[in-house]
């Protein structure tokens, strides 16, 4: 009766012999109930990190058990987004795209070291650091590449940011748009954020960084 | 016949979908949640259900795993903690993408360098986990970890604080190594004192 | 097989007085060739000479005066290869006559070269960017070029060590991210459309059939196509079904794999090449151990040589086994294959795992060595895994799917590529031997021990799918003979010729290792100065030049084949963008 044990909210104390019948629960709890075991994750995958996100869904570690299984190939059927591998300026458009298709609940999780913060290729020119400078990340796995069992384990983890959400905050619930729309990065000598226009002018503008130049 | 092919394939399936119950029958009450279940889940002879049942059992790592680096500390006399690092600065030297920063301490009278690292940190969303680190350390200071169960909700920079772990810890998930390194260090301080003994 | 043509001397400068030199600068070899006279040279090599493969082009920059073109062919009959190279003067522009009109298997190579080099190919069909998009600034190898990021021209780098403040890479920047822009640039101002060359290379016309007007129509797919194995992206032409141009957009995983491996020092690049064919860390090493091996002329320890054969075609297997899982998804039979492809490469990981300490990025190899033996118990589990489960395994994954009917009429048939094409094409690996070419670099040019192993290089003579999918059984199945022999006879003995040392001394010259990984000839162009770190870090990935020939064989055939195509011809996204 793990479910029980995991639905019952704390203050009602319910006679042990009903305990395996009865179960006294908030909307809350039975709403992130329903939603942490049914993770749909996105099938997408961009690097090695993918293939480890592909063993982990295979029949050792098995997601299934978590409500994970099915990998959703489109982005309107998925909750979640496991990014799976380095993050590079020329795909990084086409996943912000893809976040905005997600409909609300949408989560994201960064596995690996790659999308987490750039990762052992970071210093490279066509690599973004992070995909967090895009899109909000709720976890963050280290590891090169994480192994199944510790994607599992940030799986859980992100279970657990589930079980503390209330139906009354979520932002999903709102007043306002009905989910959030993030600009989509543009592809020009270097990569745009539109968010950033105004500062990559005014930064432009200024003489050439001894920080940076003078070393060439 | 059109189709055989596709019977001996579905033979195929029928079989694996057969053998876990026979495998769960002749392995009864043993099969999970025990060690021995786990090895023989992960031996030439697995058949059937393969899954591990993670988080409730885990896969066992081999000693050689590697995941996030991390920093030994022997106990002190008086109950500090002795920092096995000497800021030689060979893993910061080693470390492919460069994901090491060792501050050096210096004397505060003499400005010489002493051997300990007054910071230390490891960009832990760079580190690839290659082990070249703890490979070439000189003093076993430092040691690629087993815990992989690190996600968290930020990104990950560790400092000293949070890199150092006891030698028992280190003895705990590499008993072999550790006993390696003790015995080349014994070797090595008892060649030492026995020089120091016949100079004196 | 091989002394034949060992015994051929080639004497390019004899055959072109004036226009070919022998390259003299110590450490390196062979040829250096008139800009003019090239296209001359290589028809002549080609179709005098017999090198009918053209394995690996790569542009070089020898900062601050000229620029380089390596050209490397090989012959499908076996043996050396012949090097040549064409020098430029280092003042844009840069023009060198392109070698696609005789070998086509160099157009992708030559984009390439134009776009991280900035050397134009005359007489090129299509020279655009391929790994940067259309509209980037700079041409990112040369060696006067930055990075955002960019630090240091070598590692270790002077921040890190001993006074290694943390700064993240970020704070330095004046955009605090990976960027930079040219002086005064105004991102509300840029026009830049970098789709349009690529919509303007795809042919596109109308067909009138029997009354009725059909448009064809541009679908694109990828870069997220759960079907293209990776970030990889094809626009196809289509015309109800059927292709009728195709061209293939890559650099969504382009991670600047070579621009990185000249910044660090020559062992710091051995777990970087993990990361090429993820699937493979084990034979990524070897490739790369077999190039610096050559350059410092040191000997492999003969146990080392033992466990590297072992891991490597261990890795094969499940790279193999994979595959074949992987294309039944790709076929439509969902995910039962993959499941149990996925469980044997489980219990081969395991053996990577317990040897090396990680599942998938081993890095295993040192220079002359390896980096651990086998702990305790291992051998046992490999000779179990050789000798019973592993043929045991291959035998049910030929009952599962080779006599199924609607797999063979998926299959058989559809035409891949025919031997003469697959050559022009530069195509290497099963593909190559599938379509009856029976090159294979373990016995068309030795290394290691393979000469010891008495196994037989799997052939398929239709180059259909299915004969793809059934030389990746053979090829399984030689695997587990070299296996069973390379356990048999591994000695005791160090694992390492050298002693460990973090900071490897290499000779200046230029070294060229080629090892037969899974999905072809995977090579490494290495050229040192005699300092820690490389100058030059080119990597011949297979995939990457297997891929030039899929419009070729994509072309008059249905968009549902294509997808099967790509499965076969095993691309990995790691190695392709780099
Ligand atoms: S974190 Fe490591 S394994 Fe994952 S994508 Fe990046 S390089 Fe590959
Ligand atoms: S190599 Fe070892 S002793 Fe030297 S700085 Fe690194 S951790 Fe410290
Ligand atoms: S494991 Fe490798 S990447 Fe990580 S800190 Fe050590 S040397 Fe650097």
């Amino acid at each position: 009766m793990t479910d029980n044990k995991e639905l019952n909210s704390p203050g009602y104390e319910i006679p042990e012999d009903l305990q395996h019948a009865v179960s006294i629960t908030t909307i809350d709890r039975l709403y992130n109930w329903g939603r942490r075991w049914s993770v749909w994750p996105m099938m997408f995958g961009l690097a090695c990190c993918a293939i480890e996100m592909i063993a982990a869904q295979a029949a050792r570690y098995d997601l299934a058990r978590f409500g994970m299984e099915v990998m959703r190939p489109s982005p309107r059927q998925s909750d979640l987004m496991i990014v799976a591998g380095t993050v590079t300026k020329k795909m990084i458009p086409a996943i912000v795209r893809l976040y905005n298709q997600m409909p609300e609940p949408k989560y994201v999780v960064a596995m690996g070291a790659c999308a987490s913060g750039g990762g052992p290729f970071k210093e490279g020119y066509n690599v973004v650091a992070g995909v967090d400078k895009f899109v909000p990340v709720d976890v963050y796995i280290p590891g090169c590449p994480p192994t199944p069992q510790a994607l599992t384990a940030g799986l859980m983890k992100l279970q657990e940011k589930i079980d503390k959400e209330s139906i009354r905050k979520v932002r999903w619930y709102q007043k306002g748009a009905d989910s959030v729309e993030l600009p989509i990065p543009v592809l020009g000598p270097d990569l745009m954020d539109p968010r950033r226009y105004n500062e990559i002018k005014m930064l432009a503008a200024k003489p050439a960084e001894p920080a940076t130049e003078s070393k060439a | 016949m059109y189709g055989k092919g596709i019977i001996k394939g579905l033979g195929v399936t029928l079989k694996r979908f057969a053998d876990t119950y026979l495998d769960d029958i002749q392995w009864w009450g043993r099969r999970y949640y025990k060690a021995e279940g786990i090895a023989h889940r992960s031996s030439k002879d697995t058949r059937g259900v393969f899954t591990v049942q993670y988080p409730e059992e885990k896969l066992p790592v081999p000693e050689e795993f590697r995941y996030v680096p991390f920093l030994v500390y022997d106990d002190g006399t008086d109950g500090g903690k002795e920092v096995r690092c000497t800021s030689c600065g060979i893993c910061a030297k080693v470390c492919p993408p460069q994901c090491i920063w060792i501050v050096r301490s210096n004397d505060p009278q003499t400005g010489r360098p002493i051997p300990e690292p007054t910071e230390f940190f490891i960009d832990a969303d760079i580190c690839m986990n290659c082990g070249f680190c703890a490979e070439y350390c000189p003093f076993d200071a430092i040691i690629m970890d087993h815990d992989y169960e690190i996600a968290s909700y930020q990104r990950n920079v560790f400092n000293m604080q949070q890199l150092l772990k006891p030698a028992s810890y280190y003895k705990s998930i590499r008993p072999l190594n550790y006993q390696r390194n003790d015995e080349e260090r014994r070797a090595k301080e008892a060649a030492k004192a026995a020089k120091a003994g016949a100079a004196s | 097989m091989t002394t034949l043509v060992e015994t051929e001397t080639l004497d390019l400068a004899a055959r072109f007085p004036g226009s070919a030199a022998a390259d003299t600068r110590p450490g390196y070899s062979d040829w250096i060739v008139n800009k003019d006279k090239l296209v001359e040279v290589a028809t002549t090599l080609r179709d005098e000479f017999g090198y009918d493969l053209l394995s690996h082009v790569t542009g070089v920059d020898y900062f601050p005066d000229k620029m380089e073109v390596v050209y490397e062919a090989f012959k499908t009959t076996g043996g050396p290869g012949v090097l040549f190279k064409v020098q430029v003067p280092r003042v844009d522009p840069i023009e060198v006559p392109s070698v696609t009109p005789i070998w086509p298997g160099a157009e992708f190579q030559e984009r390439e070269i134009w776009d991280l080099y900035g050397i134009k190919f005359t007489n090129h069909p299509d020279l655009r960017r391929i790994l940067m998009w259309e509209g980037f600034e700079g041409h990112p190898l040369r060696k006067d070029w930055h990075e955002p990021f960019y630090e240091e021209d070598f590692k270790p780098l002077k921040s890190r060590w001993p006074d290694g403040k943390y700064v993240s890479s970020e704070d330095k920047n004046p955009y605090k991210d990976n960027l930079q822009f040219p002086q005064n640039f105004d991102p509300e101002k840029v026009k830049i459309d970098g789709e349009a060359p690529l919509y303007d290379t795809l042919q596109k016309y109308t067909t009138v059939d029997g009354g009725i007007k059909t448009d064809h129509i541009i679908v694109n797919m990828g870069p997220q196509h759960p079907s293209t194995h990776g970030v990889f992206r094809a626009a196809v032409v289509l015309d109800g079904e059927t292709i009728v141009s195709l061209k293939p957009v890559m650099g969504y995983l382009h991670r600047n794999h070579e621009k990185i491996g000249e910044r660090n020092t020559f062992l710091q690049n051995m777990p970087y090449t993990d990361r090429l064919d993820y699937f493979n860390s084990m034979s990524n090493n070897w490739g790369y151990s077999l190039a610096v091996e050559k350059l410092m002329n040191i000997k492999v320890a003969e146990r080392a040589e033992y466990l590297r054969v072992i891991m490597a075609e261990l890795s094969r297997i499940q790279n193999h086994l994979i595959l074949i899982g992987m294309l039944l998804n790709d076929l439509g039979a969902y995910f039962t294959p993959a499941l149990y492809a996925f469980e044997e490469r489980e219990l081969i990981l395991d053996i990577f795992e317990a040897t090396s300490g990680t599942r998938m990025m081993c890095n295993y190899h040192r220079f002359g060595g390896v980096s651990r033996d086998l702990p305790e118990g291992v051998l046992e589990k490999i000779r179990g895994l050789v000798e019973d489960r592993l043929p045991r395994k291959a035998d049910e994954f030929d009952r599962l799917l080779t006599e199924n009917e609607i797999f063979i009429s998926r299959m058989k048939g559809v035409k891949v590529m025919d031997a003469e094409d697959a050559v022009k094409y530069s195509i290497t690996g099963p593909v190559l031997r599938a379509a009856g070419v029976p090159y294979d670099v373990r016995r068309a040019q030795p290394y290691g021990i393979y000469d010891r192993f008495d196994f037989d290089v799997a052939l398929r003579h239709n180059g259909d799918l299915y004969d793809n999918y059934l030389i990746r059984l053979d090829e399984i199945r030689q695997s587990i003979r070299i296996l069973q022999q390379a356990v048999k006879q591994m000695p005791e003995g160090p694992i390492n010729s050298q002693k460990p040392q973090y900071q490897v001394r290499v000779p200046a010259g230029e070294a060229y290792g080629r090892i037969e990984a899974p999905k072809g000839e995977l090579g490494y162009y290495v050229i040192s100065t005699g300092k820690p770190n490389p100058w030059r870090y080119h990597v011949r990935a297979p995939s990457f030049i297997n891929i030039t020939a899929l419009e070729k064989m994509c072309v008059g055939k249905k968009i549902a084949d294509f997808v099967v195509i790509l499965g076969v011809l095993d691309i990995v996204l790691g190695e392709l963008d780099r």
